[in-house]
């Protein structure tokens, strides 16, 4: 066994201090070496792990600021802010978020449409950032949820403000709605700005005012452990509340011409004459603009899609009707003024018209035509076609046009909402552009009387009927009179249509006499008023008539029936609202539009009235 | 300190004069610095654990434990202990083998043994039992001993290293290898074998690397190396570590102020990565303080090794010595990010039952070695 007969201990202690040395060495220089190391972190680099720790500790989470408040001219809520409570999920927080969606699934029924939205938002959240789940959940689901929370880690139930609409259906295009940002609105918004919210103005005056409704984003510095769970407030930097904005429109006006309008399909829009102000607009059928704001599901949206009343479609501004024979005071107007007519001149009218050389007969409405001597005034109190025909071709295109635009048609009047549609007055410019053929004759005829290619909106006919009124005042219109403390004055006109007095007399005698003339085509509308309309009623075709065939409404569908419309202003003497309206295959402006005007005007002088009183 | 650590000597005699101490075979230098580790140890251990007496209380009760282990191993003669080491040692591999036929696994590795009461670590045992049973044999042969020895005494090595490292546990296969290796270095092997063998193990590091290490193992490494590579994953601890010991500066932020670890961003903020709320806490002066504290353990040690009465006992000593400071470089080091990840306790301040006791019953053999009575 042994090498060496006998053990020497003295050699071996030798050696074995000797390796104690060498081990304590070697112990000091990795001491040393741990020392340096924790020099190096805790002196040399304190700055960065400072920095790195506060980072780790303090988190920036901005307040949302609250949506500012929409009312009407006296006050009344018009889209305010309700306390609803969120659903949320800190990723971090979820020890395994597809089995946390799947406990979800089985207490709340989570459709793939949620789901989709919620990993959408996912793949561009920051570290610890709530991801919400659904939004506005009801009691039940709060209950749910609340005894469910403990064994749900990453849930939060978050309360936060969402944007609600009293009179949903009765304004919904008007105001329209708030609705989550999307992945195509995402990229050009202030990313500081909207750091905080959730949802923009999608349409209307949600949309047109969004920067001032919006308002300013706040901070608060919180200190939050690993787990996201916040310890305690360090410091809190509150929002800015946005602005409240006050309408000119009267919510109770609002909802006589909604009423007023019944089942039909159509639009209507009254003006202030003097300032431009809406004091209501209605486009029917309206819809719930609430069921927008926290995401309308699929089966919702369809339905409001699939409807043949094309309840999301905004006749106001968007719907293009041929305005027929309300455009017949504008251009009288113009007659006078170009010339080719006098308040005087008469003409024969045997039912028809035709122009030199041709063939063709322009029929009048009236079977047999108006008789032999029709004037200005008779032919807008009757709505004689002849006349306008013949006084059409004498002015020519080129003036129908011009004199069309300065009444505001086939331009966009410069509401204050997005989206509207210019219409369209039709000019020889016009058809070699957009159709490829030069102007004929027969385009003159049928402009002349608001047929043909010539197309305008509701909200046009209410321009033109305040142009009348205020004698050529150009103002656009308005929605918003005051924005927080703000008044939008709406100072002088943006311009004014040049005209002799006495033609604009001539031509507002007249109008006034189509609702008071014992022969007016809304006589019907005078019985019992106690102050003074103007109007014009208006026909349009939806489908053409052939030649020496006759219009039979009883053979049409409802659909293909024509479309009824009225302009009109009060009191006459001094005017202070005008009205455009359309009633959607309602066939007669007299008989259908027409009663509509009177119960809005009715409405406005009773509103007026008791403002008086409560004055004295 | 130091002044008064070398001027005790193991015989009892020196400043508190006497042979009292003696002759209840306790050091009293190491008995105080032992003492004063684990008040330290509980004073950082309250704020590690949440402010919250549950660890404090355990880890009180478990070094009262250890320290009647430490008391009763004290009394153990040295020379009883080189005949009997066979007996630790052979326990300890048929425990091994238990382990690897019917133990319990955790996180994907089979290390614990259920007894029914409770459930403890074989590999555990032979961190202690090892060196015992390298310095029990070798100190009876002529040193520096022949090749034959060595090898005999490789093999005794190796069969429990590798038994732990097929666990795998990595890291304690590595320490009971060091803690062998301790004893066959200062039983003075010779220069040429030293070299021979650093050679051979940086010639066979790639295999092992390639073929015997597990993935999470490679990860560990890899991780220490860019931390930043995996922020959220295997970087996170060590990224939350540096950043709390770094932010803890000169003088620290305050005892239970540390936001690092008072806000649950360090991970075994009271096991293993504890060093990390004192560093922040305490700032290099308290992670100073405590190094010191530890070399002066180190210094008795090798004080009690030099004057052992036999050549087991000084084996014995120098590698339980060594060994401790292995497990504070190591710790120090891994939460530091110089070292992998590697599942060792700071020594007397990480919370650990298993631990604190095995450390205990190495001092109480320190001590039995420290106080053996001079046989000339």
């Amino acid at each position: 066994m042994h090498d060496r007969a006998f053990k020497d201990p003295q050699r071996e202690f030798r050696m074995f201090s000797a390796r104690l040395a060498v081990a304590a060495l070697v112990v000091l220089v990795m001491s040393a070496g741990l020392l340096w190391r924790y020099y190096h972190l805790q002196v040399t680099r304190h700055g960065d792990f400072v920095t790195q720790s506060e980072n780790n500790r303090v988190h920036v989470r901005p307040i949302s600021p609250t949506r500012g408040l929409i009312k009407d001219r006296n006050g009344v809520l018009l889209a305010d802010n309700r306390a609803g409570f969120s659903l949320s999920i800190v990723v971090e927080r979820s020890d395994d978020l597809e089995a946390l969606l799947a406990d979800l699934d089985a207490l709340l029924g989570l459709d793939d449409e949620e789901l989709e939205r919620f990993r959408r938002q996912l793949s561009r959240r920051k570290p610890y950032e709530p991801v919400p789940l659904r939004i506005n959940l009801t009691e039940r689901e709060q209950a749910v949820l609340a005894v469910n929370e403990y064994r749900l880690p990453g849930v939060e139930i978050t309360a936060q403000l969402v944007r609600h609409y009293p009179h949903a259906e009765l304004l919904s295009h008007l105001l329209g709605y708030v609705g989550r940002i999307n992945d195509k609105e995402l990229p050009e918004l202030d990313p500081v700005r909207y750091s905080g919210t959730y949802v923009i103005g999608k349409t209307g005056i949600e949309k047109s005012y969004e920067t001032e409704l919006l308002g300013q984003v706040g901070y608060e510095y919180v200190e939050t452990n690993a787990r996201g769970r916040v310890m305690r407030m360090l410091e809190r930097i509150a929002p800015a509340v946005g602005q409240d904005l006050t309408l000119h429109l009267d919510i109770r006006l609002q909802r006589v011409a909604y009423d007023a309008l019944g089942d039909e399909l159509g639009a209507l829009v009254a003006l202030d004459v003097r300032s431009g102000g809406v004091l209501a607009m209605v486009s029917k059928p309206g819809f719930d603009s609430n069921l927008f704001v926290t995401g309308i599901s699929h089966r919702n949206y369809q339905a409001l899609l699939d409807s043949p009343d094309r309840p999301l479609f905004d006749r106001v501004l968007q719907g293009q009707y041929p305005p027929g024979s309300t455009v017949k005071p504008s251009f009288g107007f113009a007659a006078l003024e170009t010339g080719v007519m006098t308040p005087e001149t008469a003409i024969w009218d045997p039912g028809f018209f035709r122009l030199p050389n041709h063939g063709h007969k322009y029929r009048d409405w009236k079977k047999g035509g108006h008789g032999g001597r029709v004037d200005l005034h008779q032919a807008i109190v009757e709505s004689c076609d002849t006349y306008f025909y013949s006084a059409g071709v004498k002015m020519g295109i080129d003036q129908l046009s011009h004199y069309g635009r300065l009444f505001g048609f086939g331009e966009p009047t410069g509401i204050d909402l997005p989206a509207e549609r210019p219409g369209i007055m039709p000019s020889r410019e016009w058809k070699s552009g957009v159709k490829g053929v030069p102007w004929y004759p027969g385009d003159t005829v049928n402009t002349s009387i608001g047929q043909g290619f010539m197309l305008t909106t509701p909200l046009q006919l209410a321009v033109a009927a305040s142009r009348l009124a205020s004698r050529g005042e150009i103002r656009p219109p308005r929605l918003v009179s005051r924005v927080g403390d703000r008044v939008l004055d709406p100072g002088p006109p943006a311009g004014m249509i040049d005209g002799d007095s006495r033609h604009w007399d001539a031509v507002i005698a007249a109008m006034k006499d189509v609702v008071h003339g014992p022969r007016g085509t809304a006589k019907i509308i005078a019985k019992g008023l106690d102050y003074s309309i103007a109007g014009k009623t208006g026909t349009a075709q939806v489908v053409g008539i052939a030649q020496g065939a006759t219009y039979d409404a009883s053979r049409l569908h409802k659909r293909q029936r024509d479309h009824a419309l009225f302009i009109a202003f009060a009191p006459v003497e001094d005017p202070e609202i005008a009205i455009g309206l359309i009633v959607e295959n309602g066939e007669h402006g007299s008989s259908t539009a027409a009663p509509i005007a009177r119960k809005v005007f009715d409405t406005y002088m009773a509103l007026k009235g008791e403002e008086q009183l409560a004055h004295e | 300190m130091s002044e008064f650590v070398r001027r005790m000597r193991p015989d009892g005699s020196g400043l508190y004069g006497g042979s009292r101490w003696q002759r209840i075979h306790l050091d009293l230098p190491l008995l105080l610095l032992v003492l004063i580790t684990c008040g330290l140890g509980l004073f950082v251990l309250y704020s590690a654990g949440g402010q919250d007496s549950h660890y404090v209380t355990r880890q009180a009760i478990f070094m009262g434990l250890g320290l009647v282990v430490m008391v009763v191993a004290a009394q153990v003669p040295p020379r009883f202990m080189q005949r009997w080491a066979v007996l630790p040692y052979g326990a300890g591999i048929l425990l091994l083998i238990a382990v690897v036929l019917v133990g319990v696994g955790a996180k994907g590795a089979q290390r614990w043994l259920d007894l029914g009461f409770i459930r403890f670590q074989p590999s555990e045992i032979l961190k202690i039992a090892c060196p015992l049973m390298l310095a029990s044999f070798l100190g009876r042969q002529h040193l520096p001993p022949s090749f034959k020895h060595l090898a005999l005494a490789l093999a005794v090595l190796l069969v429990p290293a590798g038994l732990v490292g097929i666990q795998p546990d990595l890291g304690t296969a590595l320490l009971i290898l060091t803690a062998g290796l301790f004893v066959v270095f200062l039983a003075g092997i010779r220069k040429r074998y030293i070299f021979g063998a650093i050679l051979a193990a940086l010639a066979i590091a790639p295999f092992f690397w390639l073929f015997l290490m597990h993935d999470y193992q490679r990860q560990r490494v890899l991780t220490l190396l860019d931390p930043q590579a995996d922020k959220l994953g295997a970087g996170w601890n060590i990224i939350q570590s540096t950043t709390a010991i770094g932010s803890g500066g000169l003088d620290g932020k305050g005892w239970m102020q540390g936001t690092q670890s008072q806000l649950d961003f360090l991970p075994e903020s009271h096991t293993d990565f504890i060093i990390a709320v004192l560093g922040e806490e305490f700032g290099l002066l308290g992670v100073v303080v405590l190094l010191s504290i530890y070399l002066l353990i180190i210094s008795r040690g090798l004080i009690i090794a030099l004057n052992a009465q036999s050549m087991f006992g000084r084996l014995l000593a120098g590698s339980l010595t060594l060994t401790f400071f292995v497990y504070v470089f190591v710790n120090m080091g891994m939460v530091s990010g110089i070292l992998p990840v590697v599942g060792v306790p700071l020594p007397l301040v990480s919370y650990g039952g298993t631990s604190v006791v095995t450390l205990m019953l190495g001092f109480g053999m320190l001590m039995a070695v420290g106080t053996e009575k001079k046989r000339f």
